[in-house]
């Protein structure tokens, strides 16, 4: 299933893990947006966190930075 | 009407906690952790902003260490059951509320080691007696903040360097103080934070939670609840992470709503200013209640040794009396009795009679302290000896 060009989601063990994530991405200026998770890549909380493909390794960095547990990064 | 009974519910709230709640029946609705569509994920934010708030109150670093429940008592039950076992060795003060007394008397029957410190008749704690009964297979310090019949504070940052030092957890039954009294998880060394969230947060009931820090194992805190949690649910097994671990079931959505109105209202507030304002109307209590004749007060009678909880008896009157009294002739609104603390009540010498409690919150005025005082001084001159 094609996603929107360039993007990518963030996978999370937790709901809560997720929407602590979105909050630090966009205080960090990065366009991350909750969405359900795609049932290609189905794991586990209903909810991802989709970002630009480019900002991924400032959002790997930034959840290292804060401690917040994810589970994988995947293209759209 | 004059509300003096805070230290069961706080109460009148804020105009923003109801707001927040009737926006979140309205507007929202959706399960906060189930679903992946825009309202649950609003939902999810509400329940994850009054996380944040309220470790932001706490001085928690990382707001998934809050757990949230039903109340304080869940989060003392979880903290408890959930952590100790056969050969274990906990020590608890005198003063603690039944939400502590009862599940440590049900783990004592389950091979749980028990040892009470006593405080004195006005609720004071040496920190050195809870020192000096440290065994070997001592796990936890189980110890109330601030004691909800006389309000008297106990030293927990200096039980929490105890606790540090000899390697034991340190729960704190923050139910009287969260919200009334400035509290920083790390700097009084506390490792479960035990919070109700109707009292001093603001919040409705049907909500508290539990702090669990970083000192402890996630595998031996063993959930009470175990069930739908909205993540790794290909699993049969309980998730392992915070807070999914023991947040089983659909939280209080609506509550918590409220709830980080609440906290979010103090925040604005300041806790430093709460504390000052209370702290002006326990002295001005305190000084009005020393002047009536027949009554006695209990505790330290010093303001900043306590929260803005008063205990008292009148010579020649049963509490109910007062109590009644209170409530019919003069619209004062106060619990009388015991206050689920028998062993608090033993400790002042006031059981199996109990007291009347006056607890005041943010939203009282010096206006109904005074009020309440001539309504007492009234009542107490109208009754012969
Ligand atoms: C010291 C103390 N601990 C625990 C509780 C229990 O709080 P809740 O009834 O919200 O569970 C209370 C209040 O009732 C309390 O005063």
């Amino acid at each position: 299933m094609p996603g929107p060009d360039g993007m990518a989601v963030v996978l999370f063990d937790s709901v809560q893990a997720a929407i602590q994530a979105e909050h630090a991405a966009r205080a960090e200026g990065i366009a991350a947006k909750l969405i359900p998770v795609p049932r290609h890549l189905s794991t586990d909380c209903g909810m991802a966190l989709r970002i630009p493909r480019s900002e991924e390794l400032q959002v790997r960095a930034l959840l290292e930075r804060l401690g917040i547990a994810y589970r994988a990064v995947r293209a759209l | 009407m004059i509300y003096l009974d805070n230290a069961a519910s706080g109460w009148p709230k804020p105009p923003e906690i109801l707001e927040a709640m009737a926006h979140f029946m309205r507007e929202v609705g959706a399960n906060p952790g189930r679903s992946g569509h825009r309202l649950a994920v609003e939902a999810a934010r509400i329940v994850y902003g009054t996380r944040e708030a309220l470790a932001t109150l706490l001085g928690i670093s990382d707001p998934l260490r809050i757990v949230f429940g039903a109340n304080a008592t869940e989060a003392l039950n979880l903290a408890l059951i959930g952590l100790l076992r056969r050969g274990d060795h906990v020590i608890t003060s005198s003063m603690e509320h039944n939400s502590v007394v009862r599940p440590l008397r049900a783990l004592l029957r389950r091979g749980v080691e028990l040892s009470v410190v006593h405080c004195t008749p006005q609720g004071l704690l040496n920190p050195r007696e809870i020192e000096a009964v440290i065994r070997p297979n001592t796990r936890l310090i189980a110890l109330i903040h601030a004691s909800n019949v006389i309000g008297t504070l106990l030293p927990i940052a200096e039980v929490g360097r105890i606790a540090r030092r000899y390697g034991l957890l340190f729960l704190v039954d923050a139910a009287q103080t969260a919200g009334a009294v400035p509290i920083d998880v790390e700097a009084d060394a506390i490792d479960l934070l035990a919070f109700t969230g109707h009292k001093a947060l603001m919040g409705p009931q049907g909500t508290g939670g539990l702090y669990i820090g970083p000192r402890v194992a996630l595998d031996e805190l063993e959930p009470i609840l175990r069930g739908g949690t909205g993540s790794h649910s290909e699993s049969e097994e309980q998730p392992g992470f915070l807070p999914d671990r023991y947040e089983s079931g659909t939280l209080n959505g609506v509550g918590l709503a409220g709830l980080g109105a609440g906290v979010r209202y103090l925040l604005e507030a300041g806790v430093q200013r709460v504390r000052e304002h209370e702290l002006g109307l326990t002295r001005r209590l305190l000084d009005g209640l020393a002047r009536i004749p027949r009554v006695i007060v209990y505790g330290t009678k010093k303001a900043e040794q306590q929260v803005a909880t008063v205990s008292f008896n009148v010579e020649g009157m049963e509490p109910s009396e007062v109590g009644l009294r209170l409530d019919e002739e003069h619209s004062i609104l106060c619990r009388v009795g015991l206050h689920c603390s028998p062993g608090a009540h033993r400790t002042i010498g006031t059981f199996p009679e109990g007291t009347v409690r006056w607890s005041l919150g943010y939203l009282n005025t010096v206006a109904e302290v005074d009020a309440a005082l001539a309504a007492l001084a009234s009542l107490v001159e109208s009754t012969p000896e």
